[in-house]
């Protein structure tokens, strides 16, 4: 998969670069990385910057990823675009929150590059 | 969780330490060596997490600067010459993913208990004070040579 546009949002810099690295060995083409420290940064980004694919944190300061995908309703941009909680958030109650707010998939850290190929990129094969 | 201190620690002592394991295995590419149980020296960095819910406390992760930079050298697979400006946030990661990844693994606790953002204190001059009723349990490690320890202070 080539030219995929991604926006990763968490409040660890150190998880961005490690959320990035998994993609690309996970076998995506990534053109261009966005990346987001909490969801409120995440919506200002997205109003001029459109993206195929978001991996979005939970827990973080400002508005956490519930609150994001939430909102992304409500973003022209971001219509149809495929999110993936990636959390330490394990519980059952967290899944269903997420998958019923909007997002298409859920990874639990600590995570794997298979996790990855096998919960992301279907998601953006469908996309593209 | 109806359990007493003692029974407590006898029982998450090995879930913490599965924990804390597969953490490194999977994000850090590598194992821990078990360490000594002694007071560490030249303490740097403290990264901390708290839990909400049924399970209710502290996970703390205690070390030296040089094992923090070995930490994020291993999460970010790069030199340690290049992985210092990253040592605390990769620290404050690592609190966080064992202290959710040991959370995840007790039953029933993982709805029902929620994990702060993580804290990260450099520099060794400050004193700590928890208000937990419980001896903590402690694990201590080696990683690429260095010293480091996981504790967990929870309030019954």
């Amino acid at each position: 998969m080539k030219n995929v546009r991604a926006l990763i949002i968490d409040d660890s810099s150190v998880m961005r670069k490690i959320v990035e690295r998994s993609l690309r060995q996970a076998g995506l083409e990534l053109s261009e990385v966005k990346e987001a420290s909490n969801g409120a940064e995440a919506l200002a980004i997205l109003a001029t910057s459109p993206v195929e694919l978001i991996l979005c944190d939970i827990n973080m300061p400002v508005m956490d990823g519930l609150e994001f995908v939430k909102r992304l309703k409500g973003v022209e941009n971001a219509q149809g675009v495929p999110v993936v909680m990636i959390t330490t958030e394990g519980g059952e109650t967290h899944v269903v929150q997420a998958l019923s707010a909007g997002a298409r998939g859920y990874i639990r850290k600590p995570f794997t590059t298979d996790q990855v190929k096998e919960h992301v990129l279907p998601l953006v094969e469908g996309t593209k | 969780m109806n359990l007493t201190p003692e029974a407590a620690v006898e029982k998450w002592l090995p879930l913490l330490e599965h924990s804390t394991h597969e953490v490194f295995e999977i994000m850090l590419k590598s194992k821990p060596d078990p360490g000594q149980p002694v007071p560490l020296t030249g303490v740097e960095f403290t990264a901390m997490v708290g839990l909400a819910g049924s399970v209710t406390g502290i996970l703390s992760i205690r070390c030296c600067d040089q094992s923090a930079i070995a930490v994020a050298s291993a999460m970010l697979g790069m030199p340690s010459q290049e992985a210092g400006e990253h040592a605390w946030d990769a620290l404050g990661e690592l609190a966080n993913m064992i202290a959710g990844n040991f959370k995840n693994k007790l039953d029933g606790v993982a709805d029902k208990c929620v994990l702060s953002v993580p804290t990260v204190i450099t520099g060794a001059d400050y004193s700590f004070r928890s208000l937990s009723d419980v001896p903590p349990i402690q694990l201590w490690f080696r990683f690429r040579g260095k010293p480091l320890e996981v504790a967990l202070e929870l309030h019954s």
